[in-house]
């Protein structure tokens, strides 16, 4: 079992064409993904790696019956992307776009709620449910289908806990990279209720970050709701106040947002919280061996 | 991105909003003849600088003739300003805003920001102006009021007599800050900001509402359709190597301590900070190099931390994904070699192809320390430092 995307799931590619999109869709191809279709609005009728490209993503929904949609689409134009797919009945849209301004993402929020559908992202690694899809720009290889759910803010934080978790058996049902920008789309909650519901999924990893309180609203879901295992590791004790940090998401602002006021929630809601993200797969394994 | 006070207060004035007259003045004498046509007998000098709390730290100075606006301007410009806002070097002082006097009546507090729990605009409102508001947060929440708007329907009438009411506002000031929620509604919007404060908005002799003082940041993700705007920035405020770092597409965050870190990913680089501080050492700085470590971003990066002279170690930590780790480890060697790294570089590579990458390390006969995982590279790096 995994959650949200799995061997079934028809994989749609907005922004096919483009550098990013060509090199990580040909990966996600690779590792046996079923990617059915492409778009790049005007390049309709077209084959790119093997898969017809079609000018917009109704068009792919419709021939192909794609469901997931993976967009590589610049920042530009990615707010119009996410919207597109979703009022073409995609149901999990991924969105690995860096950098698109945090005014679109609120009239992308307010847009989704007319749709019945999920966006992952953006800014973020993507979504993988090991040995089934890959749909972002993760190395698949370091993952192994197993027992933990990732979820985490910092691409190559969920790396690690993926590696750690391969290296010691344990493996991963679906690890979500739910992304660094400050308002996005699945959040630790919508993420931590499939996994406590995912009867394959033993045990969750949580890897947050400075900046918002998301962790701490986690904090308080899992007191309540989760009876699954938590691990969790925050980056950024380090981190001065007023700075970003990479991600447009990561920044103490008015005393908002520290590292520590995370790791005491976490900790008040029961959580194992490790200080080093070296521990992430070894605390799991203590716990689900316990 | 942020602005001046003097730039916020053009960008008010252009979408309608009322501010204190004032001018921009870059020497004592452009300060005397701003003063001069600005006329009345009161004036205040302002540095300007990108950091709050000028007032406390002697950036704003009341004049009661001709003569001591000059003589403040030509006591600021050229300084150096510390607030607690700046750290310990503080921020130059070039230009000076000079304004005319005020008649305060009441001091209030309005900002608006991008609530990210909201995940809206919003707006807040506080009769406690002039203070630190996040003082007033803490410890009198109930005294700040807040509206989040739905980008769709926009900013309402209704919300805008809770911010009204809130402030305790007369009538007739009701009616102008309606006006005025509405052109900063629009200003916010229009400019792509990520934050507006006006502290204090004052009531002024004649019973009206007055911008003050003026704070506006620019929403980074959104600049490149904000041409207009970034011809406002003023890189003499900003981290000099931040900035070199911004030209070369390197995220980097100056810290004050002596192990500098390269590394691959914001998350990964604020856990190695982290790591380094929890076995004993203190981080020279924050630095992505990115998903795509190419030899030639690797090796800008050692240059830039090279240029921060407290540096007397290097972690450099790269989970090699996409990116294979031979690839990296012949950027790091190339780097080495090139810019005579003269301090000891500790090297965690891991992921794809890591056995290459770490017999080339080993083989190129240079000062690499390979790491075999991250704890056993802060450690490393901590005892190199020493």
């Amino acid at each position: 079992m995994s959650i949200l995307v799995n061997k079934h799931s028809r994989i749609v590619c907005q922004g096919i064409t483009g550098r990013q999109g060509s090199f990580h869709t040909e990966q996600c191809i690779d590792y046996g993904t079923k990617v059915v279709a492409g778009v790049t609005p005007g390049r309709g009728g077209e084959r790119h790696l093997g898969v017809p490209v079609y000018d917009s993503t109704h068009d792919a929904v419709r021939e192909e019956g794609a469901d997931v949609s993976m967009i590589y689409v610049p920042a530009a134009f990615a707010a119009d992307a996410i919207l597109e797919a979703a009022d073409a009945g995609i149901k999990v849209i991924v969105c690995i776009t860096e950098g698109i301004p945090v005014l679109d993402m609120v009239r992308v929020k307010a847009g989704l709620k007319d749709y019945d559908c999920r966006l992952i992202g953006p800014n973020c690694p993507g979504i993988i449910t090991p040995g089934e899809a890959k749909i972002g720009i993760m190395p698949g290889f370091i993952h192994k289908p197993g027992r933990v759910g990732i979820i985490s803010r910092s691409g190559t934080l969920t790396y690690e806990a993926v590696y750690q978790t391969t290296n010691n058996g344990l493996g991963q049902t679906t690890c979500v990279g739910i992304g660094g920008d400050p308002i996005r789309g699945m959040n630790f909650i919508h993420c931590l209720e499939l996994f406590e519901k995912d009867p394959a999924t033993d045990g969750i990893i949580m890897v947050g970050e400075i900046g918002g309180s998301d962790e701490e609203a986690a904090a308080r879901y899992i007191k309540q709701h989760v009876s699954k295992p938590v691990v969790s590791y925050i980056a950024g004790v380090t981190a001065p106040a007023g700075k970003r940090m990479g991600h447009a998401g990561a920044i103490i602002s008015g005393g908002e947002g520290t590292a520590d006021a995370k790791f005491a929630a976490l900790e008040a809601a029961g959580v194992c919280t490790v200080r080093s993200p070296a521990e992430l797969g070894s605390a799991m394994l203590k716990l689900l061996q316990g | 991105m942020n602005l001046h006070e003097y730039q916020a207060k053009q960008l008010f004035s252009r979408y309608g909003i009322a501010v204190s007259s004032g001018l921009v003045a870059d020497s004592p004498k452009a300060a005397r003849s701003a003063a001069a046509s600005l006329g009345g007998n009161l004036w205040v000098v302002k540095a300007q600088v990108h950091a709050g709390g000028r007032g406390k730290a002697g950036g704003v100075k009341l004049a009661k003739s001709l003569d001591e606006v000059q003589q403040h301007t030509a006591a600021m410009l050229g300084q150096r300003l510390v607030t607690k806002q700046t750290g310990a070097d503080g921020l130059p002082i070039n230009k000076v805003f000079v304004e005319a006097g005020s008649a305060i009546e009441r001091e209030l507090y309005l900002s608006m920001v991008v609530d990210r729990a909201a995940e809206r605009i919003a707006f807040m409102a506080s009769a406690s102006g002039g203070m630190d508001i996040e003082e007033v947060a803490s410890s009198t929440p109930e005294k700040i009021f807040t509206v989040a708007i739905n980008p769709g329907a926009g900013l309402q009438p209704y919300q805008v007599r809770k911010l009204g009411f809130g402030l305790g506002l007369t009538a007739p000031q009701m009616k102008q800050f309606a006006n005025m929620c509405a052109n900063l509604y629009k200003l916010f919007v229009d400019c792509d900001l990520s934050l507006l404060e006006i502290n204090p908005l004052i009531v002024n002799a004649t019973g009206d509402l007055l911008a003050l003082d003026a704070k506006i940041n620019i929403e980074d993700n959104s600049l490149f359709r904000q041409p207009g705007l970034i011809a406002m920035r003023d890189s003499s405020q900003e981290d000099e190597m931040e900035s070199r770092a911004a030209a070369h597409d390197l995220n980097y965050v100056s810290l004050d301590g002596n192990i500098a870190c390269m590394v691959n990913g914001a998350g990964l680089a604020m856990a190695t900070m982290d790591l380094i501080k929890l076995h004993g050492g203190r981080p020279a700085n924050f630095l992505d190099v990115g998903g795509g470590a190419t030899p030639e971003r690797v090796s800008e990066a050692f240059k830039l931390i090279l240029s921060n002279p407290s540096v007397t170690a290097i972690l450099v930590n790269i989970f090699g994904g996409i990116v294979r780790c031979d690839l990296i480890a012949e950027g790091i060697i190339q780097a080495v070699k090139e810019i005579n790294v003269s301090v000891p570089v500790v090297a965690r590579l891991e992921g794809t192809n890591v056995e290459k990458g770490k017999a080339l390390l080993a083989e190129s006969g240079l000062a690499i320390t390979a790491a075999d995982d991250l704890t056993d590279a802060a450690r490393k790096v901590v005892a190199a430092a020493a």
